[in-house]
Order: C-alpha cells, then structure tokens, then sequence
C-alpha cells in the first residue's frame, strides 16, 4: 500500500512537473465551458420559445435532459478520447526512455504495485478533471434545478468509462519508447472502442450485437440518462481490469527480452 | 555474498551471456571486464531482477532473486549505466522517493537522505531539477540513490563512463571507501579503472568468462615469461629450430612470414635475457637479423588477447583456469 501510493504520488507530481497536467486541465476546461455555455444558451431560447407560445401543455423543460445528458454523452466522452491519450502516453514509455524502469524493477516492489500506482495517478489527474466539469454544472444549481441523484449516476459513469480509457492507453504505454508513438495508437484504438457501437444501427447479426456490445460508447448511454444499470458497470470495471492485466502481461514480457 | 551459478541469458537465438559462475565474497569489489557487447551489463540485470534469467541460479545474500524476488532487492543497490534519475525531479525530492519505494523506515527516510547526500557531495545541489544537473552530479545521484537503503550488494554499472578524470578520481575513492561495509560489483571497459579499484577481476568475453584473478595474478599469469620479437632474413624453419636451441628458450612461434622475412615470437624463462644469444644464433649461422626487440604484456594487451576474436574464442575453448 505504501509503495502504491508512493508511486502514485510520483506519478501526479510528474503531471504538475510537466506542463502536461496543465495543458490538459487547460484544454478541458475550454472545451468544456464553451460546449456548456453552447447548451445553456440553446436551453434559454427553447424555453423562451416555448414560453412565448404558452406552452401548450407540454412539460417543462428538463435541465438533466437538456443539458447535462448531451453535455457528457455527446461532448464529454469525445473530449476525453482525445484527452485520456496525453495523460497515458508518459506512463510507461517515459519509464522506459529514461531509464528509470530499472529503478522501479530492481527496488523492492511488486509489478502490481508499480501498475496500480501509476494507474492511481493517472486517475487523480483525471478526477480533477470531473471536478472541474462540476464547476460549471454546479452553476446550474445556483440557477435552476437539476436533479442531483441522476447526475451523480452520470458522474459515476464518465469516471467508470475514463478509468477504462486509462487503464488500456496504460497498457498501450508499455509497448513503446516514444510517447508519441503511445498516444496516437492509444487515439486510435480508443476512437475505434468508441465508434463500435455504429455497428448496431446497420447489422442485426449475433457478430453485429457483440461488436455494439463491445463498444465503450454503448454502456455509457444508461449513465448518461442517470440509471445505473449493473451490467453497464461490470463492463466498465472488466474493462478497467483487463488493462491492468494486459498490463502486467506486458511489463513482465520486458523482463524476459530486454 | 554473491553467487552466480551457470546463468545463462538467451535473447531469442541471441545468447548474450553463457553458463557464467562466479561467487563475490562480503566486502569485496569484483570488476568485470569486457569489451562493448560481452555482457556485463546483461549479467548485471539478471543479478538485480530486472531480468529474469534463461537457466542457471543467482543468489544475493543467500536469497535466489528468481524465487524471492522482494527479498533479494532488498539487499541490492543498483546504478545502471545511465543513471535511472527523473529529470523533473529535484534530488531531495527524488532521493525521499526512492527511499520510499526502497523501503526505508518511515522515520529514517530523512536522515538517510542526509547521509547518502553528504556521502555522494550531492548535498549542495539538493534543491535544484537534475535535468538541470551536469553529467558528473547526475551520475553522483544516481550513486546516492544506490546507497540510499544501505544495501549489503551494490551493482554498479560502468560508474565512471562519461565524467572528467577530475570526477573518475573522486568517484572511484568513492567507491573503494564503500568496500568492506558493501560488496561491490562493478563493471569497465576501461583498464586503469579495473586494477585501480577491483580486488578481483572477471574478464568476460561474448557472454563468457575467459579469465578470472586479482589484477596482479593476472598480468603475472599472462607475462610468466618474457617475450622476445626476432625478424630475420632466411629460411623459416631452421631459423625456428635454431632459435629453439638457444638456452632459456621455451617456446618460438612464428608470428608473420613475407617473403623471406619471418618474425618469431620467443617466449624465454622468466628473468632472462636472451636477446644476446638470440641476436648471435641468428648472426652466426649467416642469416640477416632485422629487429630484435622484447615485449611486455601489458594489461590491454591481455585484454585484447583475452577477447579479440579469433583468440576469444580460442580461449574460450580453452579457458584459462581461474586462480584461487
């Protein structure tokens, strides 16, 4: 547990050392505020819109519906298929540039603790970042009246659906010197998991159900409504468990080449 | 302290190191020697874990590092060839996180720092990034993050490549202060390094040992005798037995032939001087003496008999018996 956090605390502080923490938490925040205000914005004149025409009976217009399930689902999870890549690509391959695997090899800790450190380190960046989201959903509190217990499902769901992100750009880490090299097959492999789901609007066979179900977009689709469904989140955690082994797979694979 | 039995170190097809044994005692310093290539720094990597080995045992304060692992790291420092430093990192900041993953008591963590700091003269750059660092000071990091656990062993590879004669100096003082309290193995390709700082010398040549002794056995082993060059004019073989039939003579070994020039090389009795006779055999029996001169052997000359390859591989067939 030491050695995990021990790592764990290299690795955030490696973030902030670099300018790579901020680049990142820079980028999402823009992004993020313009995509919330652009939603905002709509909200206001749908529901003058609607408004002016007396509302015709129809409910009131819904702030998690309107707002906060585009936001993550359509926005969000896009940001981070970019985002999740930068903060992954330095996690093994600068180890392995530098030298400094063999530090963390030969001193007395286990492979999983290295893994689960690093991984618990990447995960705090990210966290920041879902704080940062909640800056400005917590507005809408100050201003109207979102339900809060949606979008707490909501938040677990984007942490879930980053953290397998994370673990497999990680394991993409492992494979090579060169970061760059790292983030772009972790881009490339993550915006395929993230397109898969297509593959239900045009085949109906039992390879077009397992290739949707596969995709990391389709189980993220029931968070982003604000319903936990467990199936969505034993996905999420496989996912987040296979990459940690594929991890260790690889780093021990190191061991026996070079 | 060490023990080495049969480990041998596949890379696919590759063998990069061959049923090397070797045993280092507590506190002693072993230099290994080898050209670029030999293996000293995969033989290193097994003995610390960072690779695992293809056969053979390796035993670090009587725990074997394949089936005990964390045991075994625990008694070892490690200073690869480049130093494993974070060029982000400042030292007080890099040395606390390596005393942590080290396993050094809580507790004891800052004054260990203190210690190894003073001990590597780091103490004064303590705050500063070590990317900012020159060669000589990173390398003295990397050193203090080897020592920062006090670990029995210290693996120690090519500590001097790259700094100033200023900090080789320095650095091997260093390091001969360290023996006795820490057994050292450290590797060179350097020569001066190895019988400045070494009690015993393994010379390792394409993954195998071909020589094993403390640096003086070895020089007096390989110059047990005295070395005599003869060029001359005439015919090769009965210059060769007549050079043969002067007295101390052991051995003549034709070295080159062009023409009707032939050099020999006479190996003679240890202590004798047999350039006279040998300049008057030839004289006398009406060839034409065209150099005459000794050679010693120096250590780079056994080096480069030990490893270049037509002899490398001469002598690993036939391995010249480590003196114990």
């Amino acid at each position: 547990m030491r050695n995990t956090l021990a790592i764990a605390g290299k690795e955030v502080r490696a973030y902030f050392h670099s300018p790579i923490a901020y680049l990142v938490m820079a980028f999402y925040t823009v992004l993020c505020g313009f995509f919330f205000y652009s939603f905002v914005a709509t909200y206001q004149m749908e529901s003058f819109r609607m408004a002016a025409m007396g509302g015709m009976g129809a409910p009131p217009m819904n702030l998690n519906q309107y707002i906060i399930r585009p936001l993550f689902e359509g926005v969000l999870s896009v940001i981070l298929l970019l985002l999740i890549p930068l903060i992954t690509m330095r996690l093994y391959a600068e180890e392995k540039r530098a030298g400094t695997m063999e530090l963390l090899v030969t001193s007395p800790v286990t492979d999983g603790q290295i893994i689960i450190g690093k991984y618990l380190g990447a995960m705090a960046l990210f966290a920041i970042l879902v704080l940062l989201t909640f800056l400005y959903i917590g507005t809408l509190f100050i201003y109207g009246n979102p339900s809060f217990k949606p979008l707490l499902a909501t938040a677990l769901g984007y942490f879930l659906f980053g953290g397998a992100l994370m673990s497999l750009g990680m394991w993409i880490s492992t494979f090579t010197k060169n970061q760059i090299i790292a983030a772009g097959v972790s881009f490339a492999v993550l915006l395929l998991l993230y397109v898969l789901d297509w593959v239900s609007t045009y085949s109906f066979s039992t390879v077009g159900r397992v290739l949707a179900y596969i995709g990391a977009t389709t189980h993220f689709d029931n968070f982003a409504k604000g319903v936990i469904d467990l199936s969505d989140v034993v996905y999420y955690v496989s996912v987040i468990v296979l990459g940690l082994f594929l991890t260790a797979r690889s780093v021990e694979a190191l061991k026996g080449r070079a | 302290m060490i023990e080495v039995e049969g480990l041998t170190k596949r890379y696919g097809p590759a063998v990069a190191v061959s049923d090397i044994s070797f045993q280092v005692q507590r506190g002693e310093i072993l230099g290994f020697l080898g050209p670029n290539g030999a293996g000293k720094t995969t033989t290193m990597r097994v003995i610390t874990g960072f690779l695992t080995p293809t056969a053979g045992r390796v035993r670090v304060a009587g725990v074997d590092v394949v089936e005990k692992p964390l045991e075994a790291k625990r008694h070892l420092g490690y200073l690869p060839e480049n130093p494993p430093v974070y060029p982000d990192m400042r030292v007080r900041e890099y040395l606390t996180f390596v005393a942590r993953i080290k396993g050094v008591p809580r507790n004891d963590i800052k004054r260990r720092v203190d210690e190894v700091a003073e001990k590597c003269s780091v103490a004064d750059v303590q705050k500063k990034q070590i990317g900012k660092l020159s060669k000589g000071y990173r390398q003295r990091v990397g050193l203090a993050q080897a020592l920062i656990h006090d670990p029995d062993v210290l693996v120690l590879d090519e500590p001097t490549a790259g700094l100033d004669p200023k900090q080789i100096i320095e650095t091997r003082d260093l390091i001969r202060g360290l023996a006795g309290r820490h057994t050292i193995i450290l590797s060179t390709h350097i020569l001066p390094e190895v019988s400045k700082t070494c009690q015993r010398v393994l010379v390792i040549n394409q993954g195998q040992v071909v020589a094993e002794g403390t640096p003086e056995e070895l020089t007096r082993r390989l110059q047990g005798y005295e070395t005599v060059l003869v060029t001359a004019e005439g015919p090769a073989p009965e210059i060769m037995d007549r050079l043969q039939r002067v007295s101390g003579v052991n051995l003549v070994e034709p070295r080159e032939a062009a023409d009707t020039r032939v050099t020999f090389e006479v190996h003679a009795e240890k202590g004798q001087d047999v350039r006279a006779e040998l300049a008057r055999a030839v004289v006398e029996s009406g060839w034409k003496l065209l150099e005459l001169k000794t050679s010693g052997l120096s250590l780079e000359d056994i080096f480069l008999k030990l490893t270049t390859k037509d002899l490398g591989e001469e002598a690993a067939a036939n391995p010249v018996p480590p003196v114990s």
